[in-house]
Formats: C-alpha cells, sequence, structure tokens
C-alpha cells in the first residue's frame, strides 16, 4: 500500500462525498455519487482487496448510479438542500 | 502533544473513515430531500465496507492468490510451506462483498418507495409532505 496515493484518493473522496450532498440539483448529486463510488473502488484496489473492488465498480459506480439517474428522471431534479 | 500528533498521523486513515461516517449519517438526519437521504444512507454502508476491508490489509503483503496454484509445477508449491504473513487477509474482503450486494439492494428499494412518494405527494421533500399529511 502506497500512503501517498492512499492519501491523495482518501481526500478526493471526501471531497465527492461532501459535493454529492451539498449541490442542489438531484443529478448532479447522482453523478458526484458515481465519482465517489468509483475513487472507493480504487481506494480497495490500493489496498489489495480486488475482487471488491471488481463488484464495486461493477455494481456500486454501475447499477447504482443508473438507479439513481432513473429514479430522477421519473421524480424530479429540484431540491431545496 | 507530541503522542497526539504522531497517533492522527499513524492512523490518519482511521480518522478519514470516521469522517465518511458522520458526513453520510448528517445527510440521512439533517437533509430534507429523500434522495439526499438515499445518498447518505449509501456513504454510511461504503465507510464502514471501507473500515472492514483496511483491517485486513498488510504492510509488505501481495493480493491472496498462490502464485502458480495450478497447471504445471503446483505439487511442488503445494508441498512447500505457505507463509499466511505474505499475504493480504481475504477474510473481510468476502463478508464485504456480501454487504456491497445488500448495499444494492437496500438503494433499489428505497428508491422504489421514493418514487411511490412522490407519485403520491408530488414532492421529494420530507417538510412539504409532513404538512400534507397533517393537513388531512
Amino acid at each position: 500500500m502506497i500512503w501517498q496515493l492512499d492519501l491523495a484518493i482518501l481526500t478526493l473522496v471526501v471531497v465527492a462525498a461532501i459535493g454529492a450532498i451539498t449541490i442542489k440539483d438531484l443529478l448532479g448529486s447522482a453523478i458526484l455519487f458515481g465519482a465517489y463510488s468509483f475513487m472507493m473502488c480504487l481506494l480497495w484496489s490500493i489496498m489489495g482487496a480486488v475482487d471488491v473492488a471488481f463488484t464495486e465498480a461493477s455494481v456500486g459506480a454501475g447499477v447504482s448510479t443508473i438507479f439513481f439517474v432513473a429514479a430522477v428522471f421519473r421524480t424530479t431534479r429540484r431540491t431545496k438542500d | 502533544m507530541p503522542d497526539l500528533i504522531s497517533s492522527i498521523v499513524d492512523y490518519y486513515n482511521y480518522l478519514i473513515y470516521i469522517t465518511l461516517m458522520m458526513i453520510g449519517l448528517y445527510a440521512m438526519i439533517a437533509k430534507k430531500n429523500l434522495v439526499k437521504k438515499i445518498v447518505g444512507m449509501n456513504i454510511f454502508q461504503t465507510a464502514i465496507i471501507l473500515f472492514y476491508v483496511s483491517i485486513g490489509a498488510k504492510k509488505g503483503a501481495t493480493i491472496p492468490i498462490i502464485q502458480h496454484g495450478h497447471g504445471e509445477g503446483a505439487d511442488e508449491i503445494t508441498s512447500s510451506v505457505i507463509k499466511a504473513a505474505e499475504y493480504i487477509n481475504p477474510l473481510p474482503h468476502v463478508l464485504m462483498l456480501t454487504a456491497i450486494v445488500v448495499a444494492v439492494a437496500t438503494l433499489g428499494v428505497a428508491l422504489a418507495l421514493a418514487i411511490k412518494v412522490y407519485n403520491r405527494y408530488e414532492t421529494l421533500e420530507e417538510d412539504e409532505i409532513l404538512a400534507q399529511i397533517r393537513e388531512k
């Protein structure tokens, strides 16, 4: 495990998480959540958990983002907070 | 004071996991929008999964696959001693693989419920939904 890379990607994960919950647009929130999941996948491949990284890339970053986008298109993009 | 700083530097990853967990908890409690709450729930889940996977990581260890475990020369490798300290512990990985699949199932059910709520009340904001319920 390379700690410089680990720290850089952990910072990006925190930034993506804060962005996903503060942005005032639900579609943007879904996209930022996809970026968050992909950063998480990178973090797991750094830690050597390649099987978890595979699953997160397909299920977390792929299917979850599609679910969010589908739900936002069926409801509304508007949000107050 | 030097003890505190050195412990912060040593355990920076755990502190960041707790930060992520608190971001998710804050979104679940304080945000009014239902989709934001679901995003917060997912952030909380992945923070816990990250914590568990990091327990299995070791310094100087490789991924838990025995090199040339199959095919030619497999017999001499399996007959020699395999040092477990050279491999990352795969048990947390396997447990958290199940947790990721459960997380996506929870997400699907939560979003389906949010769509149902929107069809009935024409809004995703919690306070507006509660106001509509009180009017009846």
